[in-house]
């Protein structure tokens, strides 16, 4: 679906007079293979080239090295500029600053109004969007009065009725509440699993990458580490090293098993700590 | 005084004239903005009160209301009614020191004071009956021709529908960073009115920064949903004239043909 070729972007820094001060390398050398229907997620602390690299994935930016292939079409061919960001959508991470219609519902035609779709096939396409992301209760209120996750789901549902191959989320709950992340989180799986959307879920929330069917982890332009959510959280000290945690009940078992309790490499869940607790408890019981 | 202006406020209620056409409104107040100057006599003047009186009682919206907006212009009205009464030469009919008041000031002043108040109500009654969404779709709309002459019509009408969406969101941030900066001691309250003035640099500037900070995201935003400008564009609530459109219309004719005659005839 989505696939980098040594890909480098590099900026110029400026200074206050516009003298060039240094380049800096965002990306550095990624290479990365997204297939169709996955779940992937993109780890890394602030700086770490993350949202560059998103950027680069829906034709925003173009890289200064290397290609980027998006479905087949080389983002940097202008011709195919329109179908790659109608296939390769894009959530930002500020819900206000990226819905642009006054009622919900007329923000989440503007992307069909843009590419042309009939009114009827809109508002068609509106409806079922606004349904997939269970807002459609709200389809006449004014995005003002909405919550944040609530927003975001706004902002999810009108890259939706575009009708996407891919999504990609730049931190879609960096700015929310735990409620909130929770609901745009299970819409991005809803996603995922009914619709077979690709997501490309950019954060750094460990407990949001837990459902990934692939897990990249950037650090400084490179992808340091790839791999399912389970052989990622292994390295909880490589991890920290890179600036990074893991979710809380990774790192109580992992301290659990440090301590010498016979838990498996990695938990993931809640439930599933306690079912290996339980195990334990009954083992040692008899 | 700023909660006073009822000019472009909408006030949501259900009525034939706010269910018109944008286009409609438009046009209409246009015209009738344009036949305030041609009345010329009495009965031209009452002819404009009918048809405004009609259309208020039609529009649901409640006199008072709209008379609150009024207030407002009170100043506007004031200053135009010293300027003609005062400044017009003609007969005198009572002369104080150097000021005099003549019949041809009195006459004009008159005129000018229903023109302004009309002008205003009409104005008023279109944007309090209309969406401001109905509004940027009507004049996108109506002045759609002017792209023969290269007016960006769509782009004008695209940015004030961001403006009116980003409004209440500015409007939130003044207030964050205003008590942000009242909490460091900033002063917005007294002082005179140069000292005032300075005090909002603090405000004023992290505001700027933000607002283009939200435009630049605003446009990926956008960019990234396939906008690119007016041209291929479909719209998902196209305007289309109805019937009720079209009665308007005739009662708009019928209302211009009867002031031409009135003042042509009195």
């Amino acid at each position: 679906m989505i696939r980098t070729e040594n890909l480098v972007f590099e900026y110029i820094r400026r200074d206050e007079e516009g003298n060039v001060e240094g380049i800096t390398r965002a990306i550095d050398e990624v290479d990365l293979d997204v297939k169709p229907g996955q779940f992937i997620a993109i780890l890394g602390h602030n700086g770490s080239g993350k949202s560059t690299l998103a950027k680069h994935f829906n034709a925003l930016l173009y890289p200064t090295e290397g290609e980027v292939y998006v479905d087949g079409m080389n983002t940097e061919d202008d011709d195919h500029l329109w179908d790659i960001r109608q296939e390769a959508g894009m959530i930002f991470q500020n819900p206000d600053n990226q819905i642009i219609g006054q009622v919900v519902e007329e923000d989440v035609g503007f992307g069909p109004e843009n590419m042309g779709v009939p009114t009827e096939e809109i508002w068609e396409r509106v409806e079922e969007s606004l349904k997939a992301v269970n807002m459609l209760s709200f389809r006449k209120s004014s995005p003002n009065h909405l919550s944040g996750g609530q927003k975001q789901r706004v902002s999810i549902a009108g890259v939706i009725a575009m009708h996407p191959k891919c999504i990609i989320m730049d931190e879609p709950t960096a700015m929310l509440d735990p409620n909130g992340r929770k609901d745009v989180i299970r819409a991005a799986r809803a996603l995922n699993s009914v619709e077979g959307i690709t997501v490309i879920l950019i954060t750094h929330y460990m407990e949001e990458v837990i459902y990934a069917d692939k897990v990249f982890v950037m650090d400084k332009g490179h992808i340091e580490m790839q791999g399912t959510p389970r052989e990622i959280f292994a390295q909880v000290d490589r991890l920290k090293e890179l600036k990074l945690g893991v979710p809380q009940v990774t790192l109580l078992a992992h301290e659990l098993k440090k301590s010498g309790l016979d838990l498996p490499e990695v938990v993931l869940s809640r439930e599933e700590l306690v079912q290996e607790l339980i195990r334990l408890r009954d083992r040692n019981g008899k | 005084m700023l909660r006073d202006i009822t000019i472009g406020q909408y006030y949501r209620t259900e009525s034939v004239i706010h269910r018109l056409d944008p286009r409609v409104k438009l046009v209409s107040t246009f015209m009738f903005i344009i036949s305030l100057f041609v009345a010329d006599n009495v009965f031209g003047y009452a002819l404009a009160a009918l048809f405004l009186g009609m259309a208020i009682k039609l529009s649901n919206v409640p006199l008072k209301f709209i008379l609150r907006g009024m207030k407002a212009i009170f100043f506007l009205l004031f200053i135009t009614v010293v300027f003609n009464l005062f400044l017009t030469p003609g007969n005198e009919l009572v002369k104080v020191g150097f000021i005099k008041i003549t019949d041809e000031g009195i006459r004009i002043t008159v005129k000018m004071v229903f023109r302004l108040i009309f002008l205003i109500i009409g104005s008023s009654l279109m944007t309090l009956t209309t969406t401001p969404n109905q509004l940027t779709d009507g004049l996108e709309s109506v002045l759609g021709p002017l792209k023969v002459l290269r007016v960006p019509v769509h782009e004008i009408a695209m940015m004030m529908s961001i403006a009116l969406r980003f409004i209440p969101i500015l409007m939130e941030e003044t207030d964050k960073i205003m008590k942000a900066q009242m909490a460091r001691d900033a002063d917005f309250e007294s002082g005179n009115l140069i000292q005032r003035a300075k005090n909002l640099v603090p405000l004023l500037v992290p505001l700027f920064i933000s607002a283009f900070r939200r435009a630049n995201d605003l446009a990926m935003a956008m960019e990234s949903r396939c906008y690119r400008g007016g041209d291929g564009r479909t719209k998902m609530k196209p305007l289309i004239y109805k019937k009720r459109d079209g009665i308007a219309y005739l009662i708009l004719v019928l209302y211009l043909v009867a002031m031409v005659v009135l003042t042509i005839l009195f």
